[in-house]
């Protein structure tokens, strides 16, 4: 993080472990987190035509986020089965600033995981401080598996200022609770195309 | 009996700067907060003392797991906080019976000391609903740079016949503290408010 574009002013991470959702309790309860980084928008206030100076230096920031949300949810990468992605953009920035994170956010998950065959989804807005994200999940290997489609809101009451960024990743043990709406199993991937 | 939990979210914050300048070391604080069943939900009942073992028992676990958060030993422990919200089919005296009498002591056990009353606060409300746990020093009360206030939401959470129990804890103070009074270097701890 010794790159001169990047300021970080916040990390926060938010873990959740649901035990049961109004069925049977769970043998092994499953864990949620998200991790966010709220750092300076360099480009806040202007129109910059050459943003990709700021993409290889969030690099290293995705990597330390995804190590510090495994972390936080104490569990090794083997233990991940879903994952995903997510930016707000303070309102001095554009919409174009958050697509920045679709590189970096993707490879340092892939990276600390060992290699996830499956796109990561993302969502991104312009938003206020305390704005709330939806930030969507897939399986890590298969994007079709029906049980591990879910998301995680993320949101924090004073981010992202006018000239911030707000980062997410977020990653999961598991598919929904008690999920029985059918479709593809997490038993069933082939593994071969990231799709099934 | 014990408290039918059906969720467990922990938050964790680090502050490294403040309008540019650097928090070093930053200010890092953390809240843990159950999701369990109200056993008393759309009736009056007037004995609330399962309610008040409930707290008790998330106390304990809810300190612990805060702590675990923010990785440091239990006496690192400088300012907590507490606070419920009760979902729309129970009173706001669920809240109280689950944070007053007993929820205090076990987390005054596992942080050791804790002279300080532990500031709280109690809402009802639906889904999603903000809760601002306020913070305060555990030692003396008036310690300026400490009075602070942690914002935890969970989106699913609580419904109606559901409270949601937090306890909040840090290893600092606001981020860069100005504004004077009494300073935790100056703290007496005889009285919990000095």
């Amino acid at each position: 993080m010794a790159s001169a574009m990047i300021e970080i002013r916040e990390i926060f991470t938010q873990v959740e472990e649901t035990f049961h959702e109004l069925g049977p309790p769970l043998q092994v309860p499953r864990k949620r987190g998200a991790v966010c980084a709220v750092l300076t928008n360099p480009f806040a206030g202007r129109y910059e035509p050459n943003i990709m100076p700021m993409m290889e230096s969030l690099n290293p920031v995705g990597i330390d986020m995804t190590r510090r949300l495994l972390a936080a949810m104490r569990v090794s990468p083997e233990q991940i089965e879903g994952y995903g992605k997510g930016a707000i953009i303070g309102a001095e920035g554009e919409i174009e600033h958050g697509a920045l994170w679709h590189v970096p956010g993707g490879y340092a998950m892939r990276e600390v995981l060992g290699g996830a065959k499956a796109i990561v989804p993302s969502t991104k807005k312009v938003g206020a401080p305390g704005t709330a994200l939806d930030v969507p999940l897939t399986h890590i290997n298969a994007s079709y598996v029906r049980s591990h489609f879910d998301s995680i809101e993320i949101g924090i009451a004073d981010a992202p200022r006018a000239d911030e960024l707000l980062l997410a990743l977020v990653m999961t043990t598991g598919g929904r609770i008690h999920a029985r709406a059918g479709g593809l199993k997490a038993s069933e991937i082939k593994g071969e195309d990231g799709l099934r | 009996m014990s408290a039918k939990i059906r969720k467990i979210a922990t938050f964790l914050e680090e502050t490294r700067s403040e309008m540019g300048r650097p928090v070093d070391p930053p200010t890092r604080r953390a809240a843990a907060v159950a999701v369990v069943e109200n056993p008393f939900a759309g009736k009056y009942v007037e004995d609330l003392s399962e309610l008040m073992a409930i707290g008790e028992e998330l106390g304990e676990l809810l300190t612990q797991r805060a702590v675990a958060a923010l990785g440091i030993s239990p006496a690192k422990v400088e300012s907590y906080g507490k606070a419920a919200a009760v979902g729309e089919n129970g009173e706001i005296e669920h809240a109280a019976a689950i944070l007053h009498p007993k929820l205090g002591a076990p987390v005054r056990k596992f942080i050791g000391k804790g002279a300080a009353l532990i500031p709280s606060s109690k809402k009802r409300g639906g889904l999603g609903v903000a809760l601002d746990i306020p913070l305060g020093h555990k030692d003396a009360a008036f310690v300026r740079s400490h009075f602070d206030g942690m914002e935890v939401r969970i989106s699913d959470a609580p419904r109606s016949n559901e409270i949601m129990v937090a306890v909040a804890v840090t290893d600092s103070g606001r981020p860069i503290p100005r504004v004077g009074g009494l300073t935790k270097d100056q703290i007496k701890g005889e009285d919990g408010l000095r």
